[in-house]
């Protein structure tokens, strides 16, 4: 009996360091959530940025038969060359009809400020089976073997500013490196004409 | 006394549930993530103002190099081990197992198949890419179309396929690889770019 009150005093004695220990152990988590959301952050970020940004790009079918295409004027095909050294050769129509060729670059001004003329000029069509009507504009891209591919890249690049849907990438003939040579013979003997005087 | 001990109690917030979210997510997304994949071809790419994702996985990444050497790559590492014994088998080239172990750990391939196993027993990260050769993309000895064809063949799922070309390598050699394609049928295909800020009006800063 004598023995009890003691040993409660000591218990009481021992829930009261107890209870120092127990405010001594809760440890400031601040410091570590903030860790925690800062490399969140890091990994919310850089997984998002990761992934790297593409274009789509359709090719025409060639297992088509090409006489079950669907024909076009002639005069709705604006065809547009890549040339080497940035340049741009561009003509209405097809190469037999001997088109004027005109000469741009990539600049805003250049074939974007083309693309939207023709467009403008070209002017809407009604769908061959809605009936909507529709841009009639079709651009047909050429590239030389010899231009960049940053040039191909950007072309594709101005019919998605310009809001040309109807385009197709063909493979150069030579009906076209003529008249883009020819182009090129008619610029040079210009400017041999304007240097000269 | 108690009073006093009282409010300072209550301001010390208990940060251990935050704490455990804050691991949760932080888990979560490391786990998540995909880290940026080596990138075992130095390109630069073009820009452009298309805004499409690459999807994250079974992507047939083809990059053209400044020089004009195709590489060939397949993300899936499953499909990589089937596809080096299939390609071995077809072109007559004996590996061993330890050579299409580093096959698979390879992300491009850049060798005609005659220089595979050279290649491979060479190790990773010994031969400078920028001096590979490339796969051949020529009409009399296409391998590329070879590894594309099989590559979609025992792929879990139809691959995407990617062509990352560089800003100045000429279009005759993106034009035959992408002639490779359309022989294969595959006509819709990815161009990787760098994103470009959409032209303003009025805006003719570009090169």
């Amino acid at each position: 009996m004598a023995d009890a009150p003691v040993q409660q005093n000591t218990g009481g004695k021992g829930a009261l360091k107890q209870g120092v220990k127990k405010t001594s152990t809760r440890i400031d988590m601040t410091p570590m959530v903030d860790l925690a959301f800062l490399l969140i952050t890091f990994f919310m970020l850089t997984t998002t940025l990761s992934k790297p940004q593409t274009m789509e790009i359709t090719m025409p079918d060639k297992t088509v038969n090409p006489d079950d295409v669907m024909k076009v004027k002639e005069s709705r095909t604006v065809t547009v060359v890549l040339g080497e050294n940035d340049r741009i050769y561009f003509y209405q129509g097809v190469t037999d009809e001997e088109p004027e060729v005109g000469v741009t670059n990539y600049a805003a001004d250049g074939i974007r400020a083309v693309l939207l003329e023709k467009k403008q000029s070209i002017g809407q069509v009604p769908n061959a089976e809605t009936g909507k009507m529709v841009d009639g504009i079709i651009v047909i891209i050429k590239a030389q073997e010899t231009a960049r591919y940053k040039n191909m890249v950007d072309i594709l690049d101005e019919m998605s500013i310009t809001d040309i849907g109807t385009y197709a990438v063909v493979d150069i003939t030579p009906g076209d490196l003529e008249l883009i040579a020819d182009a090129d013979a008619f610029a040079a003997a210009a400017q041999a004409g304007s240097s000269q005087p | 006394m108690s009073k006093l001990h009282f409010p300072r109690k209550s301001i010390v917030l208990d940060m251990t549930a935050m704490c455990d979210v804050a691991f949760l997510l932080l888990t979560f997304f490391m786990l998540a993530t995909q880290f940026k994949p080596d990138e075992p071809v130095v390109v630069d790419t073009p820009s452009s103002v298309s805004e499409i994702k690459l999807p994250e996985s079974d992507v047939l990444l083809i990059t053209i190099n400044e020089a004009g050497a195709v590489f060939f790559g397949i993300d899936n590492q499953r499909t990589r081990a089937e596809l080096v014994t299939a390609m071995a088998d077809k072109y007559q080239v004996s590996l061993t197992e330890d050579e299409k172990h580093v096959f698979e750990l390879t992300s491009a391939i850049g060798v005609p198949m005659g220089n595979l196993k050279e290649f491979l027993s060479g190790g990773l990260g010994e031969v400078r890419t920028e001096d590979l050769p490339g796969v051949p993309v020529d009409s009399t000895q296409n391998e590329l179309r070879d590894w594309i064809d099989l590559s979609r063949r025992l792929n879990d799922q139809v691959p995407r396929v990617a062509i990352k070309g560089d800003i100045d390598v000429d279009y005759g050699r993106v034009k035959r690889v992408i002639a490779t394609l359309q022989q294969l049928n595959i006509n819709r295909f990815n161009l990787i770019t760098t994103l470009e800020a959409p032209p303003e009006a009025g805006d003719s800063s570009r090169s």
